[in-house]
């Protein structure tokens, strides 16, 4: 996609790329919307949304809309502009950070040699946009939704990036599309090739850290309703909680779309050949696998968050520091002793 | 002399729930997400599709009051007050006059409910010693002022 000769084009194409995928990701959080609030009505035996449109599927336009014509408070005695840049802080390194994941084969916004850690980079930005919002909104709850948020995702961010580590170094690269190739094997047994097989522990570190950065149930303590009336969103009303709404589910895209690609053999299937010169049609297949499991994914989120129950906040740290991150540094550990005595991790596979 | 040995130790049959040291996390959560998506996969709401689809109420609901005629066209009510003495909310407002008939001697020239104020208690229909006062399964009763919402005594009796 990227040699079409002139500069020029090169340019057209990488605009273009980052136009189509960006406002891609940004029409799915409507759909990811409607899609939560219907499976959560199915879950509590509800039917949800029904009666904008069809099947009530024009009901987050109607939001948006709605959001859009509310009224823009700024509450008396904040501190004006850190109470402005919290929402946009979160919302764009979510969408930034989704930059470097290939969305289809070798289709990508950007392709940095950094690849990963620009993601994680980029993507923990986020924690400033909700300790600022909880900070300038001059109202006790959001501050403590604010500092629980910044502590939270500190705390996780460590196991996360642990669990990435130990992928990482199997890979040898943190190019993500060359992670992708390394997790295809042609045929079924294809499948365990993939790094949630040859890597479950940090597929599962990663899985949960990725909940606890995203501050989804159940790990929403910066926002439980019940207890820090809304948390850091308190004060924020029309677009600007908008804002904070679409940066929390794009960060969920972001980091579904990561797992897949690090974990879930990203735009490949085993059974579909990766070719080396990809014509219109392999990269649209591409691009169907990757949202099929991105989809699969999502579903799970939203099935997990209308599921469990929210954590204490002593029990989220509990289980990050004390559980989360040792098994994290003995899963790096082990992966190390395994790449050092060169025998493949928990699964030897014939090739 | 005390034989501790014998004495058994009081231990139920079956522990209702799991001791606490032995809780864990894997088999709830499974459990928990097992039940959900069965849910999911059932798909049987329990909603009323409320205007479209009306509930009839159960008996002995409690709505929109009315007040009571004889056989004779009547209104049964004798204005003796016990309704709006009985009533929690003080939203009954009676003004008796005297009445034209020979059975009774005064009959309502005023009965107002402020449907507003009113709790549907049903008080005033058990304090009535004439049975003239009911409180009928109306619920959905909706209007576009206040002004409305104080019913008179003709509109209670046309109910």
């Amino acid at each position: 996609m990227s040699d079409s000769g002139s500069p020029l084009m090169d340019v057209f194409f990488a605009i273009l790329r980052a136009v189509v995928i960006f406002a891609a990701v940004l029409q799915v959080v409507p759909a990811l919307v409607y899609f939560e609030r219907r499976l959560a009505a199915w879950i509590q035996d509800r039917i949800g949304p029904n009666q904008v449109g069809p099947v009530g599927l024009l009901q987050p336009l109607a939001d948006v809309i709605k959001l859009a014509f509310k009224e823009d408070l700024t509450p008396e005695g904040v501190d004006k502009w850190i109470y402005r840049l919290g929402p946009a802080l979160v919302y764009a390194p979510a969408i930034l950070a989704f930059t470097v994941i290939p969305v289809g084969m070798d289709l990508q916004v950007a392709s940095f040699d950094v690849g990963v850690i620009f993601l994680l980079t980029i993507g923990s930005f986020s924690v400033y946009g909700l300790a600022f919002g909880g900070w300038a909104s001059n109202n006790k709850y959001s501050l403590l939704g604010g500092l629980r948020a910044s502590a939270q995702m500190i705390s996780y961010e460590v196991a996360l990036g642990l669990s990435v580590i130990a992928i990482l170094m199997t890979a040898e690269t943190v190019d993500l599309n060359s992670i992708i190739r390394q997790q295809w094997a042609a045929g079924t047994l294809g499948l365990l090739q993939w790094n949630i097989f040859q890597q479950p522990l940090a597929a599962g570190i990663f899985l949960v850290a990725a909940f606890a950065e995203t501050n989804r149930l159940p790990f929403d303590l910066a926002e439980c309703e019940a207890e820090l009336v809304g948390g850091f969103h308190t004060e924020y009303t029309g677009l600007k909680f908008a804002m904070f709404f679409m940066g929390e589910y794009v960060a969920m895209i972001t980091m579904s779309a990561l797992m897949v690609t690090m974990f879930l053999g990203g735009w490949s299937l085993p059974w579909v050949e990766i070719p080396t010169t990809p014509g219109v049609g392999d990269i649209a297949l591409s691009i169907g696998i990757f949202m099929s499991k991105l989809i699969v994914l999502l579903f799970f989120y939203i099935w997990v968050r209308w599921t469990l129950p929210r954590f204490r906040y002593d029990q989220l740290m509990g289980i990050g520091w004390k559980v989360f991150i040792p098994l994290s540094l003995l899963n790096l550990g082990l992966t190390a002793l395994s790449g050092v005595l060169g025998w493949n991790w928990l699964i030897p596979l014939p090739w | 002399m005390a034989n501790h040995e014998e004495t058994p130790e009081e231990k139920p049959e079956t522990a209702t729930t799991e001791p606490r040291e032995k809780a864990t996390f894997g088999m709830p959560l499974i459990k928990g997400l097992a039940n959900t998506l069965s849910h999911i996969l059932r798909n049987e709401p329990n909603t009323i599709h409320y205007p479209a689809e009306k509930r009839t109420p159960f008996p002995g609901y409690r709505g929109e009051h009315r007040l009571k005629r004889d056989e004779l066209g009547r209104e049964k009510c004798v204005a003796c007050f016990l309704c709006s003495t009985a009533c929690p909310a003080h939203c009954i407002e009676i003004v008796a006059e005297e009445a034209p008939w020979g059975d009774r001697e005064k009959r309502p020239r005023l009965f107002n409910i402020d449907m507003m104020r009113c709790i549907y208690c049903g008080m005033c229909e058990e304090a009535c010693p004439c049975d003239a006062i009911e409180l009928t399964p109306v619920y959905n009763i909706p209007s576009r002022s206040r002004g409305e919402k104080i019913y008179n005594k003709e509109k209670l009796l046309s109910l």
